[in-house]
C-alpha cells in the first residue's frame, strides 16, 4: 500500500499544474464543497481561508507563507480517497477534514500510509479514534458517544452511584446514547445497570416504569431522549416522592423542558454543548467570517477554525512538518482556540471539547464547572 | 429483586393495578365518544381526538386568564371545565354538520375519510393558531390531603380520573336507557327509516350524540391535561388511536364495553411493563387485541350485529 501511493503520486505529480512549493506551509482542505452536504464542508474552507489570511499576515509559520489546498469529496467514501489521493499528490503537509465520519475512515488509510496528520472538524463516529487504527487522526468535536461518557462519569464519580436505570425513548438518538451509557457502566464495574428499558413517546402516562424504577432502587436515572418524555417521567418520579437523580442529554437541556415540568425540573442534570459564546475569539472570528463573507459562519465553522489553529500551531511548536514532531505538539502543547484551551487526549480526541454538564438551579440551566 | 420480601411484592401489584387502573380510565374516558358516536351512526370518528386536544387547550387558556386575573384553585378548574365543554360541544356539533352531514347517503368510506381529513385539518389549524410546542399545563386538580398517606399509589388526579369515568359511565347509561333522549336515539341507532316514520327528528339525535361525545371528550382533555402536565397539537392523535383501540377492545357501540375494553388495554399495558419490560408494552396491548377479535369478533361485550339489507 505504503508503495502503490508513493508510486501512484510520483506519477500523478507533473498531471497537477500546481504543484506545492518547497518553500511554503501547505495546507489540506477536504470534506464536503459540492453536493447534498457542501453546506457542511464550506464553512471549513471559509474558516481554514480566515486562519490562514491571520497567519500569514503575520509572517506565517515557521517563515514560510501556509496555503491551502481545498478538495472536493461530496461527503463520498469512494470520492474520498481520490480526493486524498490529489492532496498526498499536491505534497501537503497536514490536512483539515474531512467532514464526514464515513469519507473520513475512506482517506484516512492513505494519509496514514504517507504519514500525515489529519484532524477533521465533524467526524464523530466513535471508531475513528477509539480503534486506534489511526493514530495520524485528530479532531476538535466530541465523538457521538461522548455524551453518555461524561453522564456516566459524572454519576459514577461525581455522584457515587451505584445503580442506575438507563431509561431511552426507542428513538435512535436516545437509544443510542443509552446504549453507549450501559456500555460504559458496565465497564467501569463501579455500578451496576438494575433497569434498562425503553418507553413509548407520546403515551399518556409512564406510572407502570417508575414503579419499576422505584422497584429497582435505582439511585439515578440516566434518559436518553427528548424534553417532553423527559418532563412527563420527572414530574412522575416526583410526585411519588421519589428523589431519584435524574441525569439526561442535550435533548432535554432545553429551555421548554423547565417550562413544562416547572418545580420538578429543579436539580435534574443534562449535557449540553460547552457555552463558548463569551470567548474572546470566537466573536473575532466570527465577526472576521461576517466582515469577509457578509453572513454568520455554517456549520462546523468553530471546529474548522480551532482545528486548523492547532495544526498550524503544532507545527510551529514542533518547529518542522515531520509527522512524529507534529504529533507530539498536538498531544502536549496547549493552543487558544474559539473553542477553549485544548489539546489532545493519546486517541485524538480533543481534550475538554465538547459537552459540559448543566443543572436547573432556580428555573435555569446553569454549567457545572468541575 | 430476590430478595424482595412479599410485603413488596404485593405493594407493587396494588400499584402496577393502581396505575393500569388510572390509564385505563383515561382510555375509558376517550373511548366512551368514539363508541357513541359509532353506535348511532356507524361512523368511526377519527377527529374525536382532535376535540379532546382543543378541550384541552381551551381549558389552557381560560385557567391561564383567570390566574391572571387572581382567581385561584378549584373555581379555576370547574370554570375552565365548563367552557372547555362548551367551546368542544360547539365544536362536536359544527364538525358533524360541515364534514359527516352531507355524506349521511354516501358509501361507508367518505364519511371515514372525511372524519380523517377534519382530525389532520384540526391538528394544523391548532398548531398554526397556538404553537407546535409542548405548552405546560397547571395542576388545576390539588393533591387531596386525605391521600397524603397512600399518595405515591394513587394521587389527587387519578383518583378524580377513576371516578369520573365510573360516574360518566353511570350517567350515560342511564340516558339511554331510561330518558326521552336516549329512547330517540337508540331508535335513530336501530333504524333511522323507521324512526323518521314515528316522529323522531334524527338530524338532532345525531347532533345531540356529537355533542355529548365532544362534551366527553372536552371532559377526558381537561382531566388528562391536569393529570400529564403538558399539552401539545399532537396529543389527539396517540391518545384517539389507543382510545379507539380500547372501543373496538370492549365491543364498539357499547357503553360499558368503552368502559371494560379501556380498563382491559390499561392494565394490560401496565403489567406488561411491570412484569416484562416497556419495550413491549404496545406488543403485548395489540396482541391482546388481535387475540380477543378473534375469539370474540365483536368485541368483549359487543353485540352480534345482523348485517343490515
Amino acid at each position: 500500500m505504503n508503495y502503490i501511493v508513493k508510486i501512484l503520486a510520483i506519477l500523478f505529480l507533473p498531471v497537477f499544474s500546481g504543484y506545492a512549493l518547497a518553500d511554503t506551509i501547505n495546507l489540506g482542505v477536504a470534506g464536503a464543497h459540492s453536493g447534498d452536504l457542501a453546506s457542511y464542508g464550506l464553512p471549513s474552507v471559509k474558516a481554514a481561508e480566515l486562519v490562514v489570511d491571520d497567519i500569514n499576515a503575520k509572517g506565517g509559520v515557521l517563515g514560510k507563507k501556509v496555503l491551502i489546498w481545498a478538495e472536493d469529496d461530496a461527503c463520498k467514501p469512494e470520492l474520498a480517497t481520490n480526493t486524498a489521493t490529489r492532496l498526498v499528490s499536491k505534497g501537503v503537509h497536514v490536512v483539515m477534514g474531512h467532514i464526514c465520519s464515513g469519507a473520513t475512515k475512506a482517506a484516512l488509510g492513505i494519509y496514514k500510509d504517507m504519514n500525515i496528520v489529519t484532524m477533521s472538524p465533524s467526524a464523530t463516529n466513535p471508531d475513528l479514534t477509539q480503534s486506534g487504527n489511526y493514530p495520524n487522526f485528530y479532531r476538535t468535536i466530541a465523538s457521538d458517544d461522548a455524551q453518555a461518557r461524561l453522564e456516566v462519569d459524572f454519576a459514577l464519580n461525581t455522584l457515587k452511584i451505584t445503580k442506575i436505570a438507563v431509561i431511552h425513548d426507542k428513538g435512535d438518538y436516545g437509544k443510542g446514547l443509552a446504549t453507549f451509557a450501559k456500555k460504559f457502566i458496565e465497564q467501569s464495574g463501579k455500578a451496576k445497570v438494575v433497569l434498562y428499558e425503553g418507553i413509548t413517546p407520546g403515551a399518556v402516562d409512564y406510572s407502570a416504569v417508575i414503579r419499576k424504577i422505584k422497584r429497582s432502587k435505582a439511585g439515578a436515572v440516566i434518559f436518553g431522549g427528548y424534553h417532553p418524555e423527559a418532563s412527563k417521567l420527572v414530574s412522575g418520579i416526583r410526585k411519588k416522592r421519589m428523589n431519584t437523580i435524574f441525569i439526561s442529554d442535550d435533548g432535554v437541556k432545553d429551555d421548554t423542558f423547565i417550562k413544562v415540568a416547572k418545580k420538578y425540573a429543579e436539580g435534574v442534570y443534562a449535557t449540553g454543548p460547552k457555552d463558548v459564546s463569551h470567548n474572546p475569539m470566537t466573536i473575532r472570528a466570527t465577526k472576521d467570517h461576517q466582515k469577509k463573507y457578509g453572513k454568520d459562519p455554517g456549520a462546523f465553522f468553530l471546529n474548522a477554525y480551532s482545528a486548523t489553529l492547532a495544526l498550524l500551531n503544532a507545527i510551529n511548536k514542533a518547529g518542522s512538518t515531520k509527522y512524529e514532531s507534529i504529533r507530539m505538539s498536538l498531544n502536549n502543547d496547549f493552543v487558544d482556540t474559539p473553542l477553549g484551551k485544548i489539546r489532545f487526549d493519546k486517541n485524538g480526541d480533543a481534550e475538554g471539547v465538547g459537552f459540559s454538564m448543566y443543572q436547573v438551579k432556580n428555573g435555569k440551566y446553569v454549567e457545572l464547572k468541575e | 429483586m430476590i430478595t424482595e420480601n412479599f410485603t413488596d411484592t404485593v405493594l407493587y401489584f396494588i400499584e402496577l393495578l393502581l396505575g393500569g387502573l388510572t390509564r385505563g380510565s383515561i382510555y375509558a374516558l376517550i373511548a366512551l365518544g368514539y363508541t357513541m358516536v359509532y353506535g348511532i351512526i356507524e361512523l368511526i370518528n377519527f377527529a374525536h381526538g382532535e376535540i379532546y386536544m382543543l378541550g384541552a387547550f381551551t381549558a389552557l387558556i381560560i385557567s391561564g386568564i383567570m390566574t391572571m386575573y387572581g382567581y385561584a384553585g378549584i373555581s379555576v378548574f370547574f370554570t375552565a371545565m365548563l367552557v372547555a365543554v362548551l367551546y368542544s360541544s360547539a365544536y362536536g356539533y359544527t364538525l358533524e354538520k360541515i364534514a359527516y352531514k352531507p355524506l349521511r347517503n354516501a358509501p361507508r368510506l367518505s364519511p371515514l375519510i372525511s372524519a380523517i381529513g377534519m382530525s389532520i385539518f384540526l391538528q394544523n389549524y391548532v398548531m398554526l393558531a397556538q404553537t407546535s410546542d409542548f405548552m405546560p399545563f397547571p395542576s388545576l386538580i390539588p393533591d387531596f390531603e386525605c391521600l397524603a398517606l397512600i399518595d405515591y399509589m394513587i394521587g389527587g388526579p387519578e383518583l378524580v380520573i377513576l371516578i369520573t369515568t365510573v360516574f360518566v359511565m353511570i350517567c350515560l347509561t342511564f340516558l339511554i336507557k331510561y330518558t326521552r333522549i336516549g329512547k330517540a336515539m337508540r331508535a335513530t341507532a336501530q333504524d333511522k327509516q323507521m324512526a323518521m316514520l314515528v316522529g323522531i327528528d334524527i338530524n338532532r339525535m345525531i347532533s345531540a350524540t356529537f355533542i355529548i361525545g365532544s362534551a366527553l371528550a372536552a371532559i377526558a382533555g381537561v382531566l388528562i391535561a391536569t393529570h400529564i402536565g403538558q399539552i401539545n397539537f399532537y396529543i389527539g392523535f396517540i391518545a384517539g388511536i389507543k382510545a379507539f383501540t380500547a372501543a373496538v377492545l370492549g365491543g364498539i357501540g357499547s357503553i360499558p364495553g368503552a368502559v371494560l375494553g379501556g380498563v382491559v388495554l390499561g392494565l394490560t399495558e401496565s403489567f406488561a411493563t411491570g412484569y416484562v419490560s416497556s419495550d413491549y408494552e404496545d406488543v403485548f396491548a395489540f396482541a391482546l387485541l388481535v387475540l380477543i377479535l378473534i375469539i370474540r369478533p365483536s368485541g368483549l361485550i359487543g353485540r352480534n350485529e345482523m348485517q343490515k339489507v
